[in-house]
């Protein structure tokens, strides 16, 4: 076994300290050395973006940085979105639900954790512009129409505002 | 699969990190973005010895503009930067509509401008720009610096001129003289896909709307970026009719790109087929912004 090293990061709001090898990948980190098996692992060479967390508020691989760079910053994975769930889930969350946003549901957290500061940035979202922000997360069970619907079912919940949507 | 071990290094200096490329050599490799050596490390295809990781380098997290109106930018600039950049779309709007072609927004978050440069993939774009614009980058080792230009920095499959001592500090893109133009297309797979094929084009007119220059560049279909010499010389001195352009198109394809590779993805002839459709439609676009531009 190399050197190991005491990392101290910040997820979804709680500090963690661990010693870990430098090669440990932020994802097996999350999984492993936290339990927080919310981030799945799939191709691990950035492809389908299923291990997508929020690294100091924007959305990136974690397959794609080793644990020791997250020394001294914040990550938010998908257990961070709904800290009371199941009793109450992000509006996003509900959105995939109700609009069958997921069947598997394997590759459902990155596209959350990837749409959750998409849709901060921009509340009322076209499909061209929803579907280049998921082009990066990769789905085989739904086709993406579901996604998409989901995507704009929960801009009208977090944005009720009408003004703020165009009619659907 | 998962990375073999290393040693990890987090310098906050460049005075580190050259002191650490200096020691090390051939067995270490900089990690910055880390979105293309952490996949190859992850497929045991590079297996480092040693990581300097330059996140925690400040003093190159820059872009700023150049004394001669151009872009320079420091090795820890992130592509979402230069995509969300003011200054960049201003100063180099080539590279700032380049940055969307640039794999996912994910990947964009974390990747580096300068590691898509020193990692030289065929066929991403950033080479491309840069040969096109006639850019440099500064290459930083102890006791010292050089500036390369794109021409000769490129030299094959991930290859560069860079020594396994030296860091790459910096690129700069130069300005666009007046009456000028720019292009980039490409044909992918799907969006954020590397490019099947892609074109960049730079022209300039002058008053009398008479090509004075012309540079056309291609990615994805040879060794590295491929600067159709040939295709330019044809434009230069005569004026950018249609006939002239799908002429350029045609000897680019056909003289100065070299046989095109042969994937699951596209065919060898497919590629070719696309080099001269890409160039055409990259050198209409800049001509048209060129003769557009009226300063």
């Amino acid at each position: 076994m190399s050197e190991q090293m005491t990392i101290r990061v910040t997820i979804n709001g709680k500090a963690y300290e661990r010693t870990v090898e430098p090669r440990l990948l932020l994802s097996d980190f999350l999984r492993h050395e936290c339990d927080l098996t919310g981030t799945h692992v799939g191709c691990e060479h950035g492809v389908c973006g299923a291990c997508t967390v929020l690294f100091d508020g924007l959305p990136v691989r974690s397959c794609l940085m080793f644990a020791v760079q997250a020394h001294g910053h914040e990550v938010t994975t998908v257990e961070g979105l709904a800290p009371e769930a199941p009793e109450r889930l992000h509006p996003l969350q509900e959105a995939f639900w109700e609009a069958h946003g997921l069947q598997c549901g394997f590759c459902t957290p990155g596209f959350l954790m990837t749409l959750v500061p998409f849709l901060e940035q921009n509340p009322n979202p076209s499909d061209e512009e929803i579907r280049e922000a998921i082009a990066g997360n990769l789905c085989r069970c739904t086709g993406y129409q579901h996604i998409v619907s989901a995507v704009k079912l929960a801009a009208a919940k977090m944005h009720p505002d009408p003004s703020l949507r165009e009619t659907r | 699969m998962k990375p073999a071990p290393f040693k990890y290094h987090a310098p906050t200096t460049v005075d580190e990190v050259v002191g650490l490329l200096a020691e090390h050599g051939y067995d270490a490799k900089i990690l910055a973005g880390g979105q293309s050596l952490i996949p190859t490390m992850n497929f045991r295809l590079a297996q480092p010895a040693v990581l300097i990781d330059i996140n925690a380098v400040s003093e190159l997290a820059y872009i700023k503009s150049n004394g001669d109106g151009g872009l320079r930018v420091g090795a820890l600039a992130r592509h979402a930067e230069a995509e969300h950049s003011r200054l960049v779309a201003e100063v180099a709007p080539l590279v700032h509509a380049t940055m969307p072609l640039i794999a996912h927004p994910q990947i964009r978050n974390r990747g580096t401008l300068c590691g898509s440069l020193a990692h030289a993939d065929p066929a991403s774009e950033l080479p491309a720009v840069l040969v096109a614009l006639q850019g440099r980058v500064r290459a930083s080792r102890q006791g010292g610096s050089r500036w390369i230009a794109a021409e000769e920095f490129f030299q094959g499959i991930f290859t560069t001129a860079l020594e396994p001592d030296e860091l790459l500090a910096e690129a700069a893109f130069p300005p666009l003289p007046s009456r000028s133009g720019w292009a980039i297309q490409e044909v992918a797979r799907r969006h954020g896909d590397f490019a099947l094929a892609g074109a960049v084009a730079v022209v300039q007119v002058d008053e009398g709307g008479t090509c004075t220059a012309a540079r056309l560049v291609f990615f994805g279909v040879g060794e590295g970026p491929v600067l159709a010499r040939q295709a330019g010389a044809a434009l230069v001195g005569a004026e950018p009719t249609e006939q002239r352009i799908a002429d350029a198109a045609a000897l680019a394809a056909n003289n100065d790109v070299p046989t095109p590779h042969e994937d699951i993805h596209a065919s060898s002839a497919y590629r070719r087929h696309l080099v001269e459709v890409l160039g055409r439609r990259a050198l209409s676009q800049a001509f048209a912004r060129a003769t557009a531009e009226e300063r």
